[in-house]
């Protein structure tokens, strides 16, 4: 069964006072994700692919559209009720440190959820020993929990971001560009992890991109979007050839040899 | 002969905990006409080096070594010489557009400072010429992105800013910073084009940390780690036959080559590992690795490697 059901998305957005200029970021899109899935969501920048991973855990609001998780519609549910179902998605984003409160030791950021009461009533003790034991989940050293997020590097908040998140035990999550602001090497040791943690905790996951070859890495199925529609979804389990001509043919594959001046965006 | 050859640098930084190691006796030749690409990860010393070259440090920096710049030191330059020489023979395309364009002139005018500054021309001439300089950066328009200011532009288009600026001087020698950073991909692919068409025939010391984007621009790569280099080879050399594990590591972590992460962090520049730098992360290290530096070996064809396995 599918934990997210979108249906016809829209967002919309407009600005001026007298002559109104409308962009439109998501142009009425419709996709499923199964349980335990990961879809990749591969589009050039600002064609609305980070606008979509925020509708879903409606961080903003849609103009219009269907989104559904778990059976119920999220865009109808209040304030309370959308709050009882947060824990249960959650959204890694691109730089790990200005995710983090910087004078909060990691420890304390990773027993937040514990200390919200958000996985029930534990006592310090029972905080502590599930946070030395997500430290180590995501590859930290028990030294690591004392420390604060700018003594770490890029990777290692990263790290603690990915600790805090499964503190939570969400059953989605949207990963926007999780790796843009590391290096290589460092991007290849936390994919690998959010592909391990995704197996070993049956995660669902959005995640984001506009390098179609983490995309290939990172996904069960691949959608291709482009200015705010989806153009294509594509099987990513079964070999590369299944996925050829939208991809390819579409703009996402860029060689460096032939580049002409793209013009500025047009607003709609 | 070489454009620039450096020998023996070191750049050190005081800190509390000891001296930052950024740059530990680098030797290093750009031959006129060439273009060398320095790839390296965050941390790895690799802008201190462009920094030290063009003497823009921080007056804490200690930097130590030799720098023949067309038959004459750097280091021995006057700070009122080495003003003279920067940013006119020697320019510098700095990284992160939007942090280095001062956000309060309009970028024409920007350019045009580069020009008066440096060659004796009114300001009416100059301005022109920074619309020929954004239109050879191929900024559709440029009469009237001039006119703008630096907010007013896409990451890509103040980057073509910046390259049109550091080029604006006709400068003999380049050093351009990760000029590729955060962009998406096309506008990247379109900036590397750029920076191929408009250096041709230039030397040019490119620091990257994208060796997709140095492997299409430059003749020659050198690979650095923890304030060393590790491996220099031909271009083709270092991406098809790298020699030295983190080269072939650091390849084979791309997402298009496997995504094979390497192990463990970057080493500390205060309190680097014993021996070779790389051999805590090293699937091959011995012995001999943790115990002695290794010094750069030369193989074929310009090709030279840090390591015992090529010893």
């Amino acid at each position: 069964m599918s934990l997210i059901e979108v249906q016809d998305l829209r967002k919309h957005y407009s600005s001026g006072l007298i002559r109104k200029q409308h962009t439109i970021a998501v142009d009425g899109i419709s996709f499923h994700i199964e349980r335990g899935e990961s879809l990749g969501l591969v589009g050039e920048s600002g064609c609305g692919k980070t606008t979509v991973g925020r509708l879903l855990l409606r961080l903003i609001e849609p103009t219009s559209g269907r989104i559904t998780f778990d059976g119920a519609d999220i865009t109808r549910l209040g304030r309370d009720e959308m709050r009882k179902l947060r824990p249960r998605m959650q959204m890694i984003f691109q730089d790990p440190e200005s995710s983090l409160n910087p004078r909060m030791r990691i420890g304390e950021s990773i027993a937040e959820p514990f200390r919200l009461k958000l996985r029930g009533k534990m006592s310090r003790g029972e905080i502590r020993d599930r946070v030395l034991e997500l430290v180590d989940v995501v590859g930290l050293n028990p030294e690591h929990v004392n420390r604060f997020p700018h003594q770490l590097s890029g990777g290692q908040n990263q790290r603690v971001i990915l600790a805090r998140i499964l503190a939570i035990k969400p059953e989605f999550i949207v990963a926007d560009e999780p790796t843009a602001s590391l290096d290589v090497s460092v991007q290849a040791q936390i994919l690998r992890l959010m592909m391990e943690l995704k197996r070993r905790y049956g995660l669902t996951m959005l995640f984001i991109s506009h390098d179609m070859d983490v995309i290939r890495h990172m996904s069960d199925r691949i959608a291709l979007m482009e200015k705010g529609r989806i153009i294509d979804i594509q099987d990513n389990r079964s070999t590369k050839v299944a996925l050829n001509a939208a991809f390819e043919a579409r703009s996402i594959k860029w060689g460096f040899k032939n580049s002409e001046p793209v013009q500025p965006k047009a607003i709609v | 002969m070489a454009m620039l050859e450096i020998i023996d640098l070191r750049s050190h930084f005081p800190s509390p905990d000891g001296p930052v190691r950024a740059v530990n006796a680098v030797d290093l030749k750009i031959g006129e006409n060439e273009r060398l690409g320095l790839i390296g990860e965050t941390g790895c010393g690799k802008t201190v080096l462009g920094m030290s070259i063009i003497r823009l440090l921080p007056p804490s920096a200690r930097v130590e070594g030799r720098m023949i710049y067309k038959g004459q030191d750097l280091l021995d330059l006057t700070d009122e010489e080495m003003r003279r020489l920067r940013g006119k023979e020697i320019a510098m395309i700095l990284q992160n557009p939007t942090t280095s364009l001062n956000p309060v002139l309009k970028v024409g005018e920007q350019i045009a400072e580069v020009i008066q500054l440096h060659h004796r021309c009114n300001r009416r001439d100059a301005k022109a010429r920074a619309v020929k300089m954004l239109k050879a950066a191929l900024i559709p328009e440029a009469e009237r992105r001039a006119d703008q200011y630096p907010h007013q532009l896409s990451g890509g288009m103040k980057e073509r800013v910046m390259i049109a600026m550091g080029l604006a001087s006709r400068p003999s020698f380049i050093i351009a910073d990760e000029p590729t950073k955060g962009l998406d991909r096309r506008t990247k692919a379109e900036i590397v084009n750029l920076i191929r068409d408009m250096t041709s025939g230039k030397s040019m010391l490119m620091i990257t940390h994208d060796l997709a984007a140095a492997g299409e621009i430059c003749d020659r790569i050198a690979v650095m780690y923890g304030g060393e280099l590790l491996e220099e080879a031909s271009t083709e050399a270092i991406l098809n036959d790298p020699q030295h594990p983190y080269t072939q590591g650091f390849i084979r972590s791309l997402p298009s080559r496997g995504l094979h992460p390497i192990p463990g962090t970057s080493p500390s520049l205060i309190d680097p590992p014993s021996g070779c730098r790389f051999h805590p992360r090293c699937p091959y290290a011995m012995e001999i690795c943790k115990r002695e530096h290794p010094q750069m070996v030369p193989l074929d064809r310009g090709h030279s490697s840090r390591c015992y396995l090529c010893h």
